[in-house]
Parts: C-alpha cells; sequence; structure tokens
C-alpha cells in the first residue's frame, strides 16, 4: 500500500490560495481542479493526498494523526493549542486579533468588562496578563452585533480590512496579536515522515521568500 | 497468548523485559492523600484529581499518577538504586476527550544515586519498551539543562520565557525569533535555541553537531553532559536527539524523553530525570524514569480474529444439563473453543453451529 502524505486544507477562499502555493511549491494534484464533489484528491506519483476541511477542524485532523500535516490559522493555533507542531509562517491570510467596540466606548475600570467573542481562550487569557475582570460572553458568530446591542461593551474577533466594523460604527480599540495561515505537522508523522514533510516545508519556505 | 489484545501482550512483554534487568514490580494502592497531589498540581499530567472523602474524614484521591507515591513511599537512597516497575490504572481527564478516564500505565522508577550508566540504561529500556510495541518506533531525547541554559542567555521576562519554552516543543522557529525580536533578546543566545530548535536526528547525525555547538558556547556546560550520554548509548538507531521535547522545568532537570510508534498519533511513553521534584519533596537522592500509556495501543491496527468462537452449541429444552456438559467438554478436547447457548446469538460469530 502507498504510503500517502496526507494534507489538510482549510476550505474556502484561504484554502484556494494556499493549494496555489503547494502547487508552485512542486506538490501538484490535477484532479482536485476537476469539477464535482468529491472531499479527497490524490496524486500518486507524488505520494501526496489532499482534503479539503472546515478551516477551525483542520488542527484537529492534524492532533489526531488524520492528516500528517495541514494548514490552520494562528487564531486557531492559539485558541485550541493543538499538541502539533507549527514549522512554517506562510504569511497569507493575514489579518489581526483585536478588541473593537462602539466608536464612543470608554472602558470603565471599575466595571467588569462583558467581552463578546467566539475566541474565548484567547480573549480570557489577553485579559488575564493585564489582570482585568471580565465577563466573556461566547457567541458563534455575528459577533459585531453584540455592542450594538448593549450584550456586551467590547467583542474580541478577527479584523481583515475593517469594512464590518466601520459600516457598524464600531472600531478597533487594542490589536491582541497577528494572524495568518500556519503550515502545522502531527508530532507523530514528524518521526516517521520527517524526510519528505522537511522537504516540502523547504519548498513552502521558497514560495514563501518568491511572493 | 493469541487471544491477548495488543495493550496485555505489551504488558507481559514489558513486565519480563524490566524483570531481566533488576526492576522489581512495585504494587501500590489505588488510593492516595489528596494533599500530595494538591501540593504538586503542575507535576501531573492533568491537573483534575477524582477525590473522596473515607470513611475517617480523610480526603483521598483515585491515583491521577504513579511517580508522585513511590517517591512518597520509597526510601531517601543516597548510595546504589532502588528499582522499580509498575503496572498500575491511573485517573485522569484524557486530552482529547477532556473527561476522566482509567488509564492503565505501565513504566519504571530509578531512585538513588542516579549516574550516567542509569541514565542510559533507563533510555536504552525506554527504546527497548517501544520495540515491544512495534519495529516501527522512535525515542526522542531532550536534555533540559541544555535547553533551560540556553533560555537563561536570552534575558527575557518570565512571561516571554512560557513562549519561547512553549514554541520550542512547537518547532516554531518564526515565533521564537518574533519573541525574541520582541523582547530584544541576546542575539547570540536567540541564535543558540535557533540551532537548537533545528537540531534533530539520530544520535549518529547529531553528535557532530553537539559538539560545534558546545565549542560555539561553551558557557552552556549541560551541552557536554548530553554529549557524553550520547557517546555512551553508542549508535543506537531508534534513539534521536530533539531539543522539542519539553516537561514541566520546576520538576525535571537532565535529559526528558518522548516515544513514538508509527500509527499512533501522539507519544506514548515519557519520562525524564525529576531531581528537582525529588528535592521538592524533602529527599536527596535522584531519580529518573518513565511512563508506557497503554491506552493509546488501540489505535494500532492488528489482526481480528475472523471468528469469535469455533463452535455454537445450542441445546433444546429436553437436553439434560449432563448432556450438554459432556457434548461441551468433547468439543474443548478437541481444541475447540465452545460457546453454550439456548438459541444463537446475533452477534456472535461462529466457524460452525452444533445443535445437541
Amino acid at each position: 500500500m502507498k504510503n500517502y502524505l496526507n494534507i489538510a486544507l482549510p476550505k474556502g477562499r484561504l484554502g484556494e490560495k494556499v493549494l496555489g502555493m503547494f502547487e508552485r511549491a512542486g506538490f501538484p494534484c490535477p484532479s482536485i481542479h476537476e469539477p464535482g464533489r468529491k472531499l479527497i484528491f490524490e496524486n500518486e506519483d507524488l505520494g501526496v493526498r489532499y482534503f479539503w476541511v472546515k478551516p477551525s477542524d483542520v488542527a484537529i485532523y492534524v492532533e489526531r494523526g488524520a492528516a500528517d500535516i495541514g494548514v490552520a490559522g494562528k487564531d486557531i493555533l492559539l485558541e485550541y493549542s493543538p499538541e502539533v507542531y507549527e514549522l512554517l509562517d506562510l504569511d497569507l491570510g493575514k489579518c489581526r486579533m483585536a478588541v473593537a467596540a462602539k466608536k464612543d466606548f470608554y472602558d470603565d475600570p471599575q466595571k467588569t468588562l462583558k467581552v463578546a467573542t467566539k475566541f474565548t481562550n484567547i480573549a480570557a487569557s489577553y485579559y488575564a496578563k493585564k489582570g482585568r475582570d471580565i465577563d466573556i460572553i461566547h457567541l458563534n458568530g455575528s459577533i459585531e452585533i453584540a455592542p450594538i446591542l448593549g450584550l456586551s461593551d467590547v467583542i474580541v474577533d478577527i479584523v481583515e480590512t475593517g469594512a464590518t466594523l466601520k459600516e457598524n460604527d464600531l472600531e478597533v480599540k487594542e490589536t491582541i496579536v497577528p494572524i495568518s495561515a500556519r503550515l502545522i505537522a502531527n508530532r507523530s508523522s514528524f518521526k516517521f515522515d520527517g524526510e519528505r514533510i522537511n522537504a516540502l516545508c523547504a519548498k513552502l519556505a521558497e514560495e514563501v521568500k518568491n511572493d | 497468548m493469541n487471544n491477548l489484545r495488543n495493550d496485555e501482550k505489551v504488558v507481559f512483554a514489558l513486565r519480563e523485559l524490566y524483570g531481566k534487568y533488576g526492576y522489581t514490580q512495585y504494587k501500590m494502592n489505588k488510593f492516595e492523600e489528596y494533599d500530595l497531589y494538591a501540593k504538586n498540581k503542575d507535576f501531573l499530567v492533568s491537573g483534575n484529581v477524582i477525590t473522596f472523602t473515607d470513611t475517617n474524614g480523610r480526603l483521598l484521591a483515585l491515583k491521577p499518577d504513579v511517580t508522585l507515591s513511590i517517591i512518597k513511599n520509597g526510601e531517601d537512597i543516597q548510595n546504589g538504586l532502588q528499582k522499580v516497575y509498575y503496572n498500575e490504572n491511573v485517573y485522569r481527564v484524557s486530552g482529547a476527550t477532556h473527561a476522566f478516564r482509567e488509564i492503565m500505565q505501565v513504566g519504571l522508577e530509578c531512585v538513588g544515586a542516579v549516574d550516567t550508566y542509569a541514565v542510559c540504561e533507563v533510555l536504552l529500556l525506554a527504546a527497548a519498551s517501544l520495540e515491544r510495541i512495534s519495529d516501527d518506533s522512535v525515542l526522542d531525547v531532550s536534555h533540559l539543562g541544555v535547553v533551560s541554559n540556553a533560555i537563561s542567555a536570552l534575558g527575557i521576562s518570565e512571561s516571554a520565557t512560557a513562549e519561547i519554552v512553549k514554541c520550542i516543543g512547537e518547532k516554531n522557529r518564526h515565533g521564537i525569533s518574533e519573541i525574541c525580536e520582541r523582547e530584544a533578546a541576546n542575539e547570540r543566545a536567540t541564535e543558540q535555541i535557533l540551532r537548537l530548535v533545528s537540531t534533530y536526528g539520530t544520535l549518529r547525525e547529531v553528535l557532530p553537531q553537539l559538539i560545534k555547538l558546545a565549542s560555539d558556547y561553551p558557557e552552556n556546560t549541560a551541552i557536554s553532559e548530553l554529549i557524553t550520554i550520547c557517546r555512551a548509548l553508542g549508535d543506537e538507531k531508534k534513539i534521536n536527539i530533539d531539543f522539542s521535547v519539553t516537561s514541566n522545568m520546576n520538576y525535571y532537570n537532565g535529559v526528558v524523553f518522548c516515544g513514538f510508534v508509527r500509527g499512533i498519533p501522539t507519544g506514548v511513553l515519557s519520562g525524564g530525570q525529576y531531581d528537582s521534584l525529588m528535592c521538592k519533596l524533602g529527599k536527596k537522592s535522584r531519580a529518573i524514569g518513565f511512563a508506557v500509556y497503554l491506552d493509546l495501543l488501540e489505535d494500532l491496527s492488528y489482526e481480528r480474529e475472523e471468528f469469535d468462537v469455533d463452535v455454537i452449541l445450542v441445546y433444546g429444552e429436553k437436553d439434560s444439563v449432563g448432556d450438554i456438559k459432556a457434548a461441551a467438554d468433547r468439543l474443548i478436547s478437541e481444541g475447540k473453543s465452545v460457546s453454550v447457548q439456548r438459541c444463537v446469538p446475533e452477534k456472535l460469530r461462529a466457524r460452525e453451529i452444533v445443535r445437541l
């Protein structure tokens, strides 16, 4: 049986960019461009197998060994702390994790700060470092609406261009951490397929430099 | 032995292996005073412990760890070595499920005047333990003295140190560079850390790199210690040096190691030298040990038996107990396994069905 290198790619716009980078680095997979609903694609000659998964699930596939390597956003790695190797910053999908609030928001230090976010661990650790007492409200989407309706004082979310915030009369108050796509590897796979993973990583690193 | 599961076969093989090297079995109670874990919570893989109040009001815990009990109950030997192995169930939160699980663990501890020979013996036994699980295995070894000396030389804040340790564990070179730049860390020390993270491979491959590191950074005296250990281990092909193996530096010092087997996504063995923990518990002796996590072996593929049983012997209402017993005994004496049933169970796979 052929020993494929299993690669988990994030579905969506970022995934397409990442695939392009893998192709330029010498790991193409023509069947992935064929129309259809297939989720797994193989290039037998190169011994690589790609599959598309939800971006937030890539780290789980890699941590559990279903994928040997994958590409995940730094936001997901910070939020879930999966036990994986983070081999390369691909410099793609660049954005930032930020605290945003209504333009006229005043942070009253005498009050507990109500924070709405999808990223509860990142938010908790950020405010713990500042010693700020907060009440975390976990939301799954449309985070921007929370301060407008008075559900929270601020939000902690990913900001790319800031256009959505602006349209909702919100603005970035603090930047927590810059975010970009990272190449991650399963720790056990790295022990047994380290040569192939390192070779791929080196070629991707060249691509990052060239871009 | 053919009917045994993977983990059961491994337990037998490991007990035999440790016995050959003079390790004696250490049998212990399932319960321990909770106080022991409350004082050393960071040493545990997971801080959560199942507790209950004993009939006399004492707060007890179901053991989440074996090492602490061995240290607590063992003698403080300063000359010679106490060598023990254990095969115990521990109760702790499993990383992936975030729920309490009963985990069967086999491991060994070597306590006393631990010297280079003792360290090498434990490392070789760890590598041999992995080989008992699979032919395709590797033991990654790091030295916390080397890593902690290199981090100290950076001259960075305590919070940044924790970030650097995390990045080392993730082989995250770009993260290390960012933190060092942000913290205006010593450039020479930054280069040392980046070189350590890139140093990975078999003993033969890594030894020349270690010698070069020792000559470039003579102030990091722990590198020479590691070189001595590498030389003593010789050309052991299944032991790698990898500085990304990290453990809590408040408890561990010297070598730390982690074992991997192809087909299992996480480490199946972990261990290290924990003189600092001994000191915290008021002992003067040194110690080194490791544990093998047998619950993970379920992930290993193994040959499934085609049938659960050779024969299902079906009896009727009118058959006497004596006749049923005699028929079953006859089949067993022919070397067959027999399940005596009133009717054929739906999920039992049998080679043949015999009706009495």
